[in-house]
Order: structure tokens, then C-alpha cells, then sequence
């Protein structure tokens, strides 16, 4: 039963990933301070590959769906679930975050405060962030052992963000903590850069052309914990980063993600397809026109 | 009495007053600097026909394919938009007006924003029928 409500849920969300395109910044785990645009959905469905050492190989899908409330302000809802292989294919469970902007400026640097609910098992293999002593260890329980473990926690993010020639500079720094457990505040960062490959628009309408494609790097990790603050023991994440816009359709994202220490994953695939659905309630907003 | 009956009035000319600089506040806080900066692409063909592209993809869903606005989204073809400089939208355009649901633009290539202000330039001013409740905003 287990098994085939989650092959259900695996398919429905494949089968969204075909049918919606997207307009995404390219990142997978950092954010920048780009918000959606307010009365737009977007669509997303984020994907992690990989085969752990000792441990069965997995693929996880994450249905995002972002609002953009107002102009400083995103709403944002996400359904996860995940296939092990020689396993079982799950739903891992939800999560609900909010981004706000205080500052109504642009400015050199532009700080986004985010806070997050997160209702997720211990199988949950969306790496959507690290932090504490997330490690390969981790992926090594199965699914009947990882899914008996339910954490709900807040997540706070600390957003900073820069736009300077082309360039988009991100540092987000993370705190989680578990609301149930006695467990100690756990850290975390990620950081990215990514430039379009043209700055400018052509005149004519094209699909493979330079404006129509970014790049740039992303690099994210674990801080440990308040009982133990640093480097030791975590698990930290290296890759390139390539985003297709189609024009009028989906945005297509992939990244190897390369570990960089024994307690990461050797390498992590990572994709997501999301489409941007401009207007959601334009029905409210457009008035007499 | 006479204060009563002349109250709905003056409430009448205070959300008019009001409503009128609200639409064109943005540009008091532009900085001079910025005021003069002008458009490295002003007037030309190809950048207004990537201007058209980039306004259809981006401007279009709130401001209208035609520009023209709605009930709650401002003209582009308004005299304030028009006859601002072209310094003073790419500061709105950066900065947005987020108060108000003007998103800001800086993730999108400067040169990009100037291309979509020589096209909102090449479609000249339309007088607005009525008073805009909007703000450019």
C-alpha cells in the first residue's frame, strides 16, 4: 500500500515536471534576493541522484510551489518524496518557508530573512540544504528505519545577496533546530555566483542562444552544531551550475554536485524543471481591463 | 452644517491630491546621479525590438501588451512614465517600488533593462483617460 501510494506520488510528480516549464534563478541551495514576482506561481520539481557509499542508491523529487504574496514577500510550499533502489519509493513529508525582504532598496548588499517549517521524516533525501553533522551515514538506514523518525524543526536563513554586472553573488547562512527533540541548534552555509552568458537581449527571438543560458558555481555545507561549531565531522558540496530559460516555457537546471570530504556523497545529480505561471489570481488583480 | 456638507468634497480632493503624487512619488527619491545617467541604447532599432521581446516576457502580464496598464497597474504611455528620464526608470526598474508591487529588476542584465526602456520609450505617450489609482509604482 505504502509502496504504491508512493509510486503514485513519485509519477505525479514526474508527470508535473513534464507538463510545467519554469523561470528559475539557477541555484539548488542557495537563495539570492530575488523574490517571485507578486501573483506569480511558480512550479517546480527539484531532483537529487546519488549512490552513497554503502548505501543504496536513491532519487529524490521535491514539488515546489512559490508564490510571490507581495513584492517583498514569497510564500512557499514543498511535497517531498524519494525512491531507494533494492527499498521502497516514499512521501518524506512537506515543508512550508516564508522570504521576506526588510530592505525595500536595493542596495550593494541585500539581506532576505527567511524562516521555514519542516515536517519531514529521517528518510528525506532532498538535500534542499546541510547543516550540523549531516553526513553519508545518514543515507545508510532504510526506509522503514529512517521513516519512523519524524523531525518537525525551524529553519531560519540569513539571506545576502549582491547584483553587480551581470554577476549574482549569494551567502546564506543557516540555523535549524529540531522543536520536539533536545537537540542543539545545528549550522550551515551555502554560497553561489552565476552570470546569464549574455547581458544583453538579441533582437531576434531565438532558443539556443547565449541570453537564453546561465552558469555559476555552487558551494554548500554543514557548521555543526551549537555543541560543536566548525568543520569537524560534516559533510560540504562543490558544483557547476547550468540553467536553460526556454523562452515562453520552462526553466531546466542541472548540477553535479562534487563531495568534498568522506562524510559527502563522491557525487550528487542534481535537476530541476520549473515553470513560472504568471498572474495565478490575475482575476483579482487585472479589474476592468 | 455647512463644514458637514462640505466634507465628502474635501475628502474627494484630498484622495485626488493624494492619489496624484502617490502616482509619481517614486521619482522624488531618484538621485541625481542616476536622474542623468542615460540610455547607452536610446533610440535604436535592434535594442528597441529586444526592449519588445523582454517587455512581452517580463512587463507585459502586469502593464498590458499594449502598455496601457489596468485598473491596478499603471501605464507605461502615461506622462510620468514618458516623460521621465531614462535615468530615472532604470533607478525604478533596479530598485523597484516594492511598497507598492513593483518588483525590482536588478537580477536581470543592465543592458537588458536598458533595452526595455528604449522600447517603452518608442511607444510614446498616451493621455490616461482617467485618474490612475496605481502608483508606478
Amino acid at each position: 500500500m505504502i509502496l504504491r501510494s508512493g509510486v503514485a506520488l513519485a509519477i505525479l510528480m514526474g508527470i508535473l515536471a513534464v507538463l510545467c516549464g519554469a523561470q528559475e534563478p539557477p541555484y539548488f541551495v542557495t537563495y539570492s534576493h530575488s523574490l517571485e514576482e507578486p501573483g506569480n506561481l511558480e512550479i517546480a520539481s527539484k531532483g537529487a541522484a546519488g549512490s552513497p557509499q554503502y548505501a543504496n542508491s536513491f532519487i529524490s523529487q521535491t514539488l515546489e510551489l512559490e508564490y510571490g504574496a507581495t513584492a517583498w514577500w514569497t510564500t512557499e510550499v514543498y511535497l517531498a518524496g524519494q525512491h531507494t533502489s533494492n527499498d521502497s519509493t516514499i512521501f518524506t513529508g512537506y515543508r512550508w518557508e516564508n522570504r521576506f525582504r526588510p530592505l525595500l532598496r536595493e542596495h550593494f548588499i541585500n539581506p532576505v530573512l527567511y524562516v521555514e517549517y519542516e515536517h519531514l521524516t529521517r528518510a528525506d533525501k532532498g538535500l534542499l540544504e546541510v547543516t550540523g553533522h549531516d553526513s553519508i551515514a545518514d543515507f545508510q538506514l532504510t526506509n522503514a528505519q529512517a521513516r519512523s523518525a519524524l523531525e518537525q524543526s525551524l529553519e531560519l536563513k540569513l539571506i545576502l545577496s549582491s547584483n553587480t554586472h551581470g554577476w549574482n553573488i549569494s551567502e546564506n547562512f543557516i540555523a535549524e533546530k529540531d522543536l520536539h527533540e533536545p537537540e542543539p541548534w545545528e549550522f550551515g552555509y551555502a554560497i553561489g555566483v552565476s552570470r546569464p552568458l549574455a547581458l544583453a537581449a538579441r533582437a531576434q527571438s531565438c532558443v539556443f542562444c547565449r541570453e537564453n543560458f546561465s552558469g555559476g558555481l555552487e558551494l554548500y555545507g554543514g557548521l555543526g552544531t551549537t555543541d560543536g561549531f566548525g568543520l569537524k565531522a560534516t559533510s560540504h558540496y562543490l558544483g557547476p551550475i547550468i540553467g536553460f530559460n526556454v523562452p515562453k516555457g520552462p526553466t531546466i537546471t542541472f548540477s553535479p554536485n562534487i563531495g568534498l570530504n568522506d562524510n559527502s556523497i563522491s557525487v550528487l545529480y542534481r535537476f530541476t524543471v520549473s515553470y513560472e505561471v504568471q498572474q495565478v489570481f490575475g482575476f483579482l488583480h487585472r479589474g476592468g481591463r | 452644517m455647512m463644514a458637514l456638507r462640505l466634507l465628502p468634497l474635501s475628502l474627494s480632493l484630498w484622495a485626488l491630491a493624494a492619489s496624484a503624487a502617490d502616482y509619481s512619488a517614486w521619482k522624488h527619491h531618484v538621485p541625481d546621479a542616476d536622474r542623468k545617467r542615460t540610455s547607452p541604447y536610446a533610440g535604436q532599432s535592434d535594442a528597441i525590438a529586444a526592449g519588445s521581446r523582454l517587455f512581452s516576457d517580463h512587463c507585459a502580464k502586469c502593464h498590458g501588451g499594449d502598455a496601457l496598464g489596468s485598473r491596478r497597474r499603471p501605464s507605461l504611455r502615461a506622462a510620468e512614465v514618458q516623460r521621465a528620464t531614462d535615468g530615472e526608470i532604470f533607478w525604478l526598474l533596479r530598485n523597484g517600488d516594492l511598497r507598492h508591487g513593483m518588483p525590482s529588476w536588478s537580477p536581470m542584465p543592465e543592458p537588458s533593462r536598458w533595452q526595455i526602456i528604449a522600447y517603452i520609450k518608442s511607444l510614446g505617450e498616451v493621455p490616461a483617460e482617467t485618474p490612475q489609482p496605481g502608483s508606478i509604482n
